[in-house]
């Protein structure tokens, strides 16, 4: 018997017209290219200016999820950590968390996938296309932690 | 001593809004002020690039409608490009359009009343501010989050099918469309499985509206008579008077249902409407010329196409549109919470559509582009989710944008949620020595009923606690607290 591929999607969300806010979404573009040359079929990307209800019934549908998007916090220049899904709501309704998604796939639709966020800092946040080079260095630094990351997912399951 | 309390920003509220409730030494309400912090950089940051640039790039405005957006400058384009006003693109280029914009209001509305609207009508306005949401909705009623989840997905697919994609999308150009629709993506609208296929959409539209007047029913008091205020009303109809959230003239009714904007073509919206700056608020406040500054302002919106339109053109929609006209003996209603009727009523009118031109097969063949000679100004209007949405650009002879001038919905119900604010805080906060949370959220309510979008999407993590401040007479601060 064949055992199933384990599905895997990278969301990233963000504004791209807002300079460091499209952090997020150019790792998702940017990985979804390095995707096709390496032929990981496990692995989806998908990208969106901000999370809302329905990214619930899409998360459902994967083992593994990793939400990236730009951060006003102090980290270096980027950290994945665990997500927890949590009902918390925050100020802004018409938009959500991803701990938010996260709870609403697992009481809504009975599914809760391994699920990481992926902060990378963001400095500048105007009306203006194009990220900073700062931020523009974390994503790419970013996106090599993830590449990595996805490499050694698979393989291990592989060897599972 | 006199206070004055903060709510800031308003929870539940796109973007960041701020509400000042002035108190006398006898706790009666002295003034009462909506803030709004809205970003207006966006028209000059458009200055100096292409005109075809427009309808991709105003995306970027709003993370929430950017299919609004997207239409609206398009339909601007389609002036500039020598398309018509409207009615002169081909039938292809109209349909699509119109799909994509009953997909974007279908999915809009359904997260409001899913997400912002039912907590509070499943919970009370009082109840715990931390289960005011759609996971406690589902754990007191599944079907209706599940509705709510699913519906949002429905409409995204929509615009996926029309747009080209959920960000940045490009269907809608200037003088038409880009794409057809494929045989697959149709099938997959009117027939997917797992809840995604279009009747299935419209019978839990239906669902959510008996939700909806089951409710009523019993909560009269709240629906009919919170914060109800009488309000002239504005919007696009068809120039038979239907309902058209596309394309149409724009007419204005008074509290009687008297018009007092003559179903006028929306190029010279300027000579009929203006926009008053005032000191204490970045967003400007909208009034018709002919009554002027004081009286002149209008609401926007769901509730205001109920009220401007003489019929629907979608048979079940009709039906729930007479039953509401009725209810208000023929009358406009002045009742703000009847805007989650009305929102309801939209949502099934769009169901109804989307099908429609599912079946229609000009969607799959024919001309996409409508071209003629050039112009240099162009005004597109369409009625976003939360209301009517200008766009109005100038173009240089090097076929750059040299003026921009957008009113957005939210701006069109400045003065209209400022109205709401202080009925509600006259009658909930009058006499009252101790400000609770229930009676916070019912001013939230009230702004809520309008679902504002106050400039939006930068969204970085952890930077928009609710904030509450309260000051004394001489504007000490007194207390503040963060909530989210």
């Amino acid at each position: 018997m064949t055992r199933k591929e384990p599905r895997i999607l990278v969301y990233g969300y963000g504004n791209p017209g807002r300079q460091d806010d499209g952090a997020g979404v150019l790792l998702a573009e940017k990985l979804e290219q390095w995707l096709q040359e390496r032929n990981l079929e496990q692995v989806n990307t998908d990208f969106n200016y901000q999370l809302n209800l329905e990214d619930a019934a899409g998360i459902a549908e994967y083992d593994l999820v990793i939400f990236a998007d730009a951060s006003r916090d102090n980290v270096e220049s980027f950290r994945m950590e665990p997500l927890v899904a949590s009902d918390k709501v925050e100020f802004t309704m018409h938009a959500v968390s991803p701990a938010f998604i996260l709870h609403l796939a697992r009481e809504v639709l009975n599914k809760e996938p391994e699920a990481y966020l992926l902060h990378i800092r963001g400095y500048e946040w105007e009306f203006m296309e194009g990220m900073t080079g700062r931020a523009n260095k974390n994503m790419t630094l970013a996106l090599q932690f993830i590449q990595d990351f996805l490499l050694r997912y698979v393989d291990n399951w592989k060897r599972s | 001593m006199g206070q004055k309390i903060t709510i800031e920003p308003v929870t539940r509220v796109e973007g960041h809004g701020k509400v000042t409730i002035h108190l006398d030494n006898e706790g009666n309400i002295e003034q009462t002020r909506l803030h709004i912090v809205e970003f207006r950089g966006f028209e000059r940051f458009v200055q100096g690039r292409p005109y075809w640039e427009m309808p991709v790039l105003v995306q970027r405005l709003c993370g929430i409608c950017p299919v609004s957006h997207h239409l609206a400058a398009a339909k601007a384009m389609d002036v500039i490009v020598g398309a018509g006003t409207g009615n002169d693109l081909t039938p292809t280029g109209e349909k699509m359009r119109r799909l994509m914009h009953y997909g974007q209001m279908f999915q809009s509305h359904s997260l409001h009343f899913f997400h912002l609207a039912s907590p509070d009508l499943l919970f009370g306005i009082d109840s715990d501010p931390l289960k005011r949401n759609i996971i406690h909705v589902a754990l007191q009623n599944r079907d209706l989050a599940v509705q709510g989840v699913m519906m949002r997905k429905y409409g995204q697919e929509v615009i996926k099918a029309t747009a080209g994609k959920k960000i940045h999308g490009t269907g809608a150009i200037p003088g038409g469309i880009n794409k057809h629709l494929t045989e697959e993506e149709r099938d997959y609208l009117l027939q997917g499985d797992d809840y995604m296929n279009v009747d299935k959409m419209i019978s839990w539209s239906q669902d959510a509206l008996e939700f909806f007047k089951a409710y009523h029913k019993k909560n009269k008091g709240i629906i009919d008579e919170f914060a109800e205020f009488p309000s002239s009303f504005l919007s696009l109809v068809r120039k038979d008077g239907a309902l058209d959230l596309y394309h149409g003239v724009l007419r204005a009714v008074n509290k009687d249902g008297q018009k007092i904007l003559h179903d006028i073509d929306y190029q010279e919206y300027d000579k009929y409407i203006d926009e008053e700056v005032r000191s204490w608020s970045y967003m400007k406040f909208p009034y018709l010329k002919e009554i002027g500054k004081t009286n002149g302002w209008y609401s926007v919106g769901p509730l205001a196409r109920m009220n401007t339109a003489e019929f629907i053109d979608t048979p079940l929609a009709q039906k729930e549109f007479e039953l509401f006209k009725k209810y208000n003996g023929g009358k406009p209603s002045c009742k703000p919470m009847h805007s989650h009727w009305a929102r309801l009523i939209e949502i099934l009118h769009s169901a109804e559509k989307i099908k429609q031109l599912l079946l229609d097969p000009d969607l799959m063949e024919g001309e996409l582009v409508t071209h003629g000679e050039k112009l240099l100004e162009g005004v597109g209007l369409i009625e976003a989710p939360r209301g009517t949405l200008f766009h109005h650009y100038k173009i240089g002879e090097d076929d750059m944008i040299t003026m921009a001038n957008l009113i957005v919905s939210t701006t069109n119900n400045n003065q209209p949620m400022n109205e709401a604010v202080k009925q509600v805080a006259t009658r909930v906060m009058t006499g009252r020595k101790e400000i609770t949370e229930g009676m916070m959220n019912a001013v939230e309510v009230a702004i809520r009923a309008y679902d504002p979008c106050l400039s939006c999407a930068t969204h970085a993590l952890g930077q928009m606690p609710l904030e509450f401040e309260l000051y004394d007479a001489g504007n000490r601060l007194m207390e503040r607290k963060l909530k989210g």
